[in-house]
């Protein structure tokens, strides 16, 4: 915890007669297992606090005063312990120990799941006595019992090791499940009628060390040796957590955490866990749907939908200038996928009228062009975060616990700028709530130092205290995101704008949500860039010369497209996987957009609303079906792994931009997604080094930022990481699996191919000699950066290297003008996501759809005693836009004067908002 | 009705405010609701949780643990019949026997009129005096059964309410802190300095 823990340091131990070293403030139990020797245990777990509970991991130990019994968990090394784990006593208690945690334990090992990967059942072979003196009656409870909508827990099996409590309470911060009773009777369980309702209760069942929780979507599919294991990175958000898809007869059985050092520790929320059910719905397409004659969508061909396609796109490219064609979305794709498509728009068909977003998130400009930073950044001990806009724990939950844990237990500092109170506000130092539209002018006031009066409904006191938080932060990490649809965006970026100004030091993490979202952004996939985070203007000369085309002027964003559509400017319509009519933060504008366009296209999944109104579908692959990359918040790349293929005919996004640039007659020059990938490697500037090679070895498991920094890019997980968790072996990604040859730990990788920047030279020599010169620029900034981070390569990313265009900056657009203030009759409306809405993944997922928790307008209960009805009543409520009628809740966190509506629950709440609006006034009507 | 009233509310208050956290003034909080209730009811837990600021889960794993905190309704005398070695040698058995005979219940139940729980308890170390019980944990000692039918005769008729509360009360007393000797509570973390009514000790030594 503190600076006697630098990596020079160690401490000399002696294990079963060999001096081995270790780090200072080591568990024994870790550095035993580093040097090759296992020791069995069930409680201990490398990512939460040791508790001693299962006294497994007894060994004989003598630090000074002779040999005695310890757990191992529970001892830190320290110089000269010498250690017996082979010792005939240590053998006799560990069976001792195993024996006694068998006597209440049910063989039921044939009918349970875990079975064939349960670490009791494996160590009961491995270090158990073989038979039980124990002949009396077992415990008996009710069979399994649901704990959660998700989690089913059978007490009789449970060995009270203190994991899943230890989980609720230490790392979810949801104490929902605890030990009741005592002595022979104690149990885990819930409070009565109070169920373990905590968006991370799947983390329990993965940590479990026997069957006593099991999950509903795996209950009973599969056995654990009929199944095949890959490692993949999900991408339901934008955090990018690995995990291992568990695969059977071409079907996804199960999604488990990895233990991935940088991101997600091995944690993941249940909706990226449990929404891949939405793979194998019935409603997927599996076929090209075109609409006929009678209007109808109807089973089509892919040679006619495609020869509709490319008539629609043939049309409208010659008809007039590249106004015709606009492309949205592709935030659901790979990075290829989005490469592809952005190559086969913008250099194909010359239209920069392409928006990866829907008007509810950032401007690209800001995404790509702050310094980034990265969540290890965000979560230095001692550092100070400022949280400005969504609920991350609604929004990108295991960043939330990432957060949640450098507050807790690593001394960090939390602010929070938010519409309303969010799921990290208890742990914020502050945490103020300016009103929707004043946003910028409350950071502004903050950062100037001027807390002499109220601004945008924040007393002086708290903006003071903000400023005195902010004020020496050091490092400051910025999460910056949309935190309300109802606030104009601008208002955010000129938020960041005065952030970055006031404070060059601050690094900034954009909370956008959607899964690959910032692939799509660095592949081009918006207006005015093209792929490796550069300008139109800045890459065109450079991008002329490897694409057939570049557009000759910046396009328009989502906003414009579909204005421009609404006006029938716009012929022909692409939709990748993007569904305005439930997205985009203006319902009317969306409607009367996909009416407007002459033509729509949509790549899709599902036939969602939008898809509905479209002329042609096509039907690609998802989520476990394609190979690629993607990249996360941080702009760190990983790679996806296919597992199952797609329904139907249903092929990737890519494969579909190839054929229709073929039948317009322009080769994109690909023919497989490293094909791809190596294109991208070679043109795009934040890129350059990151080759497949690169991204294969084992080391890189993780994911290598881009741009890399030279040094980063062989940079490998960290050693400590390998030996908790993870690598390509299946039973070493679970770190409670006695490696299967205790000769070949796994931490060898990294260090050797860091070694062998040889691979990389050899692909972008040039480049990398300027990366070098460049880095000498920056020098300053890596120089500080050197004084208080572990991996500073990491967080100075060059801007330039040889030949390629020069990065994005992010230049500060001019203030926008705010909103008057709230008439006496209206509320000021927040909008707010929660992780389970109708969106497709989980409203395609049968285990999550139902609890979504519908929809809602909270008010403060002052302002809900003025409605005078009862909570839960239906009232209609308008905005300048439109109306829709919701369900009253009342809510003491609503600030008053507000309205806080949860978008996306089955009530359309984009019918009150107005695009162009810095800010939405609402009134309640009792119909 | 189970959860805190009025009054017990201002009282857990108070008592929330003796400690540096909040969570720390749970299981005195566990007594008031008991002796509000008789019992410690569901209600009452989830507004003890809400008062310390922790989950309901927690509440309950930590009034669990205690044999003394009653989750059922009981009668307004629980009468605790030892049943461990010393006892059992000196005649638990008897005791416990004659118990259900005369109450009508088996350990474990309450009789109908509410007025006596019976039940089968562990060592309350007073083994030099066994076999014993206790009444609303107030002790008898080398009781024979003919006293205890005394003694259930007693409850009933009412000669005893003087004497021994009912179930759940913690004190007929309240203690009640001088302001001048009331202290801020202080988190351990926050001061190494002795509580302020605590004599220097150089003055102690003068």
């Amino acid at each position: 915890m503190t600076d006697t823990t630098s990596t020079e340091q160690h401490v000399t131990i002696t294990l079963n007669g060999k001096e081995i070293s270790a780090r200072p403030g080591e568990q024994l139990i870790d550095a035993c297992e580093r040097n090759g020797v296992y020791i069995p245990r069930f409680c201990y777990h490398p990512r939460m606090t040791p508790v001693g509970k299962c006294r497994q991991c007894i060994i004989e130990v003598d630090t000074g005063r002779g040999m005695q019994l310890q757990p191992s968990c529970m001892l830190t090394v320290s110089d000269g312990m010498a250690i017996d784990t082979e010792s005939e006593l240590t053998k006799q208690v560990q069976e001792g120990v195993l024996e006694h945690l068998l006597i209440n334990h049910p063989l039921d090992c044939p009918v349970c799941d875990k079975g064939g990967e349960c670490p009791l059942q494996d160590q009961a072979y491995s270090h158990g006595p073989g038979e039980s003196r124990f002949v009396e009656q077992k415990r008996n409870f009710e069979k399994p019992i649901p704990i959660s909508d998700l989690v089913y827990l059978d007490r009789e099996r449970c060995i009270l090791c203190d994991r899943c409590t230890r989980f609720a309470d230490e790392v979810a911060g949801d104490a929902l499940i605890h030990f009741i009773d005592r002595g022979n009777a104690t149990q885990v369980n819930t409070f009565p009628d109070e169920p373990f309702a905590s968006y991370f209760s799947g983390n329990t069942v993965q940590i479990c060390p026997v069957g006593a929780l099991t999950a509903t979507p795996y209950r009973f599919k599969a056995r654990p040796w009929d199944l095949e294991q890959s490692e993949s990175t999900c991408q339901t958000c934008s955090v990018g957590c690995r995990v291992n898809i568990d695969t059977s007869r071409n079907r996804v059985l199960r999604v488990n955490g990895v233990d991935g050092d940088p991101v997600n520790w091995g944690w993941l929320c249940d909706s990226g866990r449990f929404n891949f059910e939405q793979i194998h719905h019935d409603d997927r397409l599996g076929s090209p749907l075109l609409r006929t004659d009678g209007g109808e969508l109807a089973p089509a061909g892919w040679a006619e939908a495609l020869d509709a396609a490319t008539n629609a796109l043939r049309g409208a490219a010659d008809s007039a200038s590249s106004g015709g064609i606009a492309v949205l979305g592709g935030a659901r794709l790979t990075n290829e996928d989005a490469y592809a498509w952005a190559k086969f728009a913008k250099g194909v068909l010359g239209t920069d009228h392409v928006d990866a977003q829907l008007g509810d998130g950032l401007p690209a400009e800001l995404v790509l062009g702050l310094p980034r930073a990265t969540i290890d950044r965000a979560a230095t001990k001692g550092g100070t975060v400022l949280v400005l806009g969504p609920d991350l724990k609604e929004e990108l939950p295991v960043l939330y616990l990432r957060l949640r844990h450098a507050v807790e237990f690593d001394g960090a500092t939390l602010v929070e700028i938010t519409p309303t109170e969010t799921g990290l506000t208890r742990y914020a130092r502050s945490s103020i709530h300016p009103t929707p539209g004043h946003t910028a002018a409350v950071v502004r006031a903050i950062l100037d130092g001027d807390t002499s009066k109220a601004v945008g409904g924040v007393e002086p006191a708290d903006l003071a205290r903000v400023a005195e938080l902010l004020r020496g932060a050091d490092p400051l990490t910025v999460v910056v995101g949309r935190g309300s649809l109802a606030e104009s965006a601008a208002l955010t970026t000129d938020a960041a704008a005065v952030l970055h100004d006031a404070l060059p030091e601050a690094r900034f993490l954009p909370a956008l949500r959607r899964g690959n979202v910032f692939g799509a952004l660095d592949m081009g996939l918006a207006p005015g860039l093209l792929p490796g985070r550069v300008g139109l203007d800045e890459g065109r000369e450079w991008y002329a010369e490897q694409w057939p085309g570049v557009p000759s002027e910046t396009g328009r964003d989502a906003t414009g497209i579909l204005t421009a559509a609404a006006d029938g400017h716009v012929d022909t319509l692409v939709l990748l996987g993007a569904d305005p009519l439930a997205d985009f933060p203006d319902a009317d504008l969306a409607a009367r957009a996909l009416a407007g366009a002459r033509t729509v296209i949509a790549l899709d999944r599902f036939v969602t609303d939008s898809v509905a109104k479209a002329d042609v579908v096509l039907p690609v692959a998802g989520y476990a079906e394609c190979d690629g990359t993607t990249t996360n918040l941080e702009g760190r790349v990983t790679r996806l792994s296919k597992r199952v293929t797609p329904p139907g005919t249903a092929r990737s996004d890519w494969t579909i931009a190839v054929e229709l640039a073929d039948r317009l007659g322009t080769d994109l020059g690909f023919e497989s997604v490293a094909d791809i990938w190596a294109e991208i490697e070679a043109v795009s500037p934040a890129h350059t080094g990151i080759t497949l090679e690169v991204l294969a070895q084992a080391g890189n498991a993780d994911g290598v930022l881009a741009p890399p920094a030279e040094a980063t890019v062989t940079l490998g997980r960290a050693p400590e990481a390998i030996g908790e968790a993870a690598s390509d072996d299946a039973t070493a990604a679970d770190p409670d699996q006695p490696p299967t040859d205790p000769d070949a730990p796994a931490d060898a990788p990294s260090t050797t191919e860091a070694a062998e920047p040889a691979e990389l030279a050899a692909d972008s020599e040039a480049a990398v000699e300027v990366v070098e010169e460049v880095a000498a620029d920056v020098e300053a900034d890596a120089a500080e950066a050197d004084a208080d981070s572990d991996e500073p390569s990491e967080e100075v990313p060059a801007r330039v290297v040889a030949g390629r265009p020069a990065l994005l900056e992010f230049v500060a657009p001019e203030p926008v003008a705010e909103p008057g203030p709230v008439d006496a009759y209206a509320l000021r409306l927040v909008t707010r996501r929660k992780l389970y809405d109708n969106g497709t993944l989980t409203a395609h997922s049968p285990s999550l759809a139902p609890i979504a928790p519908g929809p809602r307008i909270a008010l403060n209960p002052v302002d809900f005693d003025k409605v005078g009805v009862a909570e839960g009543d239906e009232v209609r409520v308008t905005s300048a836009a439109g109306a829709v009628v919701l369900p009253l809740a009342r809510d003491a966190a609503t600030p008053r004067g507000r309205a806080v509506v949860t978008t996306n629950q089955g009530v359309r709440i984009t019918e009150l908002l107005a695009v162009d609006a810095a800010a939405v006034d609402v009134r309640i009507e009792v119909p | 009705m189970s959860r805190l009233n009025d009054a017990n509310l201002s009282l857990a208050r108070e008592i929330i405010a003796r400690y540096p956290r909040p969570r720390s003034a749970m299981i005195p909080l566990l007594h008031l609701s008991q002796e509000q209730n008789g019992y410690v009811t569901e209600e009452a837990m989830a507004h003890i949780a809400e008062l310390v600021d922790v989950t309901s889960a927690e509440v309950y794993g930590t009034a669990t643990f205690y044999e003394m905190f009653k989750f059922h309704p009981v009668g307004r005398y629980v009468v605790n019949i030892c049943g461990t070695l010393s006892c059992a040698l000196l005649g638990a058995g008897e005791l416990i026997h004659r118990a259900e005979e005369t109450l009508g219940v088996r350990a474990g139940g309450t009789t109908d009129d509410g007025l006596i729980t019976l039940e089968q308890a562990e060592c309350q170390a007073a083994c030099t005096e066994a076999p014993c019980l206790q009444v609303n944990y107030r002790f008898r000692y080398r009781v024979t059964p003919d006293e205890l039918d005394q003694l259930i005769a007693d409850l009933r008729a009412g000669s005893l309410t003087d004497e021994i509360p009912p179930h759940g009360t913690l004190a007929r007393t309240r203690q009640q802190i001088p302001a001048d000797r009331w202290v801020r509570p202080v988190a351990p973390e926050e001061t190494t300095a002795a509580p302020a009514w605590m004599p220097a000790p150089e003055e102690t030594s003068s």
